[in-house]
């Protein structure tokens, strides 16, 4: 009895100087005051503890950078530019960077220490990542299956977006399903208004996120979102100065974003938007293209029906929105191509894009 | 044989040559294989290696006479060894960190990889078996991490000038390193009968 007690008793006494020893070399080594960070050139600034893990640190201030191996330097997604105060590249981070990364001072988060004060760069989207309870303001059928659904921001709170970017949606139990599922919805709306997030959303048959939105939400409701997402944006490469638009049902969402936003800015460009749908109760949002064709002369929104139906009264493009791209695209000079919509006809469109001469790298897209 | 009588300077140099941790003992592969492809991080951990083993000897020598002796708890070695290593460790690389930062650049990232290499703990108790007094179970340290610092480095050199080799698919990798090492440790074969201390 007396050697058990005395076994435990001096390996817990052992255990306990050690852990004693570790904690005053921590308070005493580990101790390197109060450090600033600065992200973005003052774009915003915070004080904290120095001593801690850059990652750790911008994880307190609710900017989430990517991480999938929670530090250890095994997933190399916790990349940040670190301009100043970074100290030199630590062997556990090279293998994660390439050449140009390590010359324009990238850096692994999770293994920079913050030390002294630090000035870093975070890629725009990142730290714009945010989450909004909103609520809803509008609820507007655009067709027979289409809804427009605009949110108001909570008072005081801003959304930072590229137009074509994308948000989370999450969804509440209603009905007869029970859970809270998040679907990816286009924004809409330009990034100058700020404060509300358009969403237009197709309803899926037996879909949940958008049954929720077509049947279970009502003005005033309270909404919750996420984002931005997406690396679907204007890109307007050097010599570039035609813009290949295309899109089909609820796909119109972020293209009216980029056509707003160019309009706003006054980007010179050659804007083609050619606009798939099968009869003219799937059209909708003509008013308003017509609308940016009178203010943006160097515009056209060319819609195309795949099979109008006699009432229609249609003297407009007829065919399936891969032939109108066929017949209007001449060649690839000059272009860009952005494409939203379903994967088949994405895929289909961008063959036509291809035999065309456009190439990958031209070609910009988000699959629904 | 009584170890405990051999003279320092002839531990420390069997333990490179003819007790080396590696090449002999086979200790400490892990990081050993996973570390050794390119010759500059091969060295950093070599040194990194060195050090723990050196002052973790020292210290464990230390805690052994001074405290697991007296106590009667020799059973509880392994326990209270890995905990001495793991805690000493830590400590080593907080201190590096905040003095000697450019050292624990190429050194210091290596010490949380090491806690845990066999060679140290291994090191340890052949000094405890061995009945080695303070100065022998420290030059028993150093010659341990030096020749495991100089193994790791013949491999990542070969390694290096292999590397546009054109080697069958099923021997890329750990399979050639694991035969360089057989390699290797045949070739250290030779310096047996220089001395003996195990
Ligand atoms: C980057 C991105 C942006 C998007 N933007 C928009 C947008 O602006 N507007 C919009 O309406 N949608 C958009 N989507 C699609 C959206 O995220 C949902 O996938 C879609 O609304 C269906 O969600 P649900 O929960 O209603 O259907 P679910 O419950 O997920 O699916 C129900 C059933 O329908 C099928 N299904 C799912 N999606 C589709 C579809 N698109 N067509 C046909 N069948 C389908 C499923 O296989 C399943 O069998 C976008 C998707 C991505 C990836
Ligand atoms: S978080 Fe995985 S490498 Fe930094």
């Amino acid at each position: 009895m007396q050697e058990v007690l005395q076994t435990i008793g001096s390996v817990t006494g052992i255990s306990l100087v050690l852990a004693l020893i570790i904690t005053l070399a921590d308070k005493w080594l580990n101790d390197y005051g109060e450090v600033t960070v600065d992200i973005n050139k003052g774009e915003r600034k915070f004080k904290t503890e120095g001593g801690q893990m850059l990652l750790n640190a911008l994880a307190a201030q609710k900017i989430f950078i990517p991480s999938a191996c929670g530090g250890k330097a095994t997933c190399g997604l916790c990349k940040v530019q670190v301009t100043d105060g970074a100290g030199p590249l630590l062997p556990t981070e090279a293998p994660y960077l390439t050449a140009k990364e390590q010359e324009t001072h990238y850096r692994l988060s999770c293994q920079v220490k913050l030390k002294n004060d630090m000035a870093i760069l975070i890629p725009e989207e990142l730290f714009n990542i945010k989450e909004f309870i909103g609520t809803v303001e509008q609820l507007d059928n655009l067709t027979h299956d289409i809804k427009l659904l605009r949110i108001k921001l909570p008072e005081g709170e801003t959304i930072k977006f590229k137009a074509g970017q994308f948000v989370q949606l999450y969804t509440k139990p209603y009905g007869k399903i029970k859970e809270t599922v998040f679907r990816a919805y286009s924004i809409a709306s330009p990034p100058s208004d700020n404060t509300h997030v358009d969403l237009i959303i197709r309803l899926v048959p037996g879909g949940i996120a958008t049954g929720y939105v077509h049947e279970a939400l009502k003005v005033g409701d309270e909404i919750r979102i996420s984002g931005p997402y997406g690396d679907f944006f204007l890109r307007g490469d050097e010599g570039i100065n035609e813009l290949v638009m295309i899109a089909g049902g609820s796909g119109l969402a972020p293209i009216r974003s980029l056509l707003y936003d160019i309009a706003e800015k006054g980007l010179d460009y050659r804007i083609r938007f050619y606009f798939g749908a099968v009869a003219k109760r799937d059209l909708y949002a003509e008013e308003e293209m017509a609308k940016l064709e009178a203010e943006y002369p160097n515009f056209k929104f060319v819609p195309a029906l795949s099979s109008p139906a006699a009432e229609d009264e249609w003297d407009g493009d007829t065919g399936r929105i891969t032939e109108v791209v066929d017949r209007y695209v001449e060649n690839a000079d000059g272009k860009e191509a952005y494409l939203c919509g379903s994967p088949g006809m994405l895929d289909a469109c961008i063959k036509v894009l291809h035999s065309k001469g456009f190439k990958d790298d031209a070609i910009f897209y988000d699959k629904f | 044989m009584e170890f405990s009588t051999i003279s320092p300077i002839v531990i420390f140099f069997a333990s490179i040559a003819t007790s080396n941790m590696i090449l002999n003992n086979f200790l400490g592969m892990c990081s050993y294989i996973a570390i050794s492809s390119e010759y500059k991080t091969a060295t950093g951990l070599g040194k990194a290696v060195t050090l723990v083993i050196v002052v973790t000897n020292a210290i464990n020598w230390v805690i052994y006479h001074l405290v697991i002796v007296p106590l009667k708890i020799e059973y509880m070695q392994y326990i209270i060894f890995i905990m001495v290593i793991a805690a000493t460790v830590q400590i080593i690389e907080m201190a590096m960190d905040r003095f000697v930062p450019d050292l624990h650049v190429s050194l210091g990232i290596f010490l949380p990889l090491i806690t845990v290499n066999c060679a140290i703990l291994g090191s340890t108790l052949f000094m405890v078996i061995r009945h080695y007094g303070l100065l022998q179970a420290i030059l028993f340290g150093i010659g341990s991490g030096l020749g495991w610092w100089m193994a790791i480095c013949m491999l990542a050199a070969i390694r290096e000038r292999m590397q546009r080799a054109k080697l069958p698919p099923g021997l890329a990798g750990a399979g050639i390193t694991f035969i360089i090492t057989g390699i290797m440790a045949l070739a250290f074969v030779g310096f047996s009968g220089i001395f003996t201390i195990q």
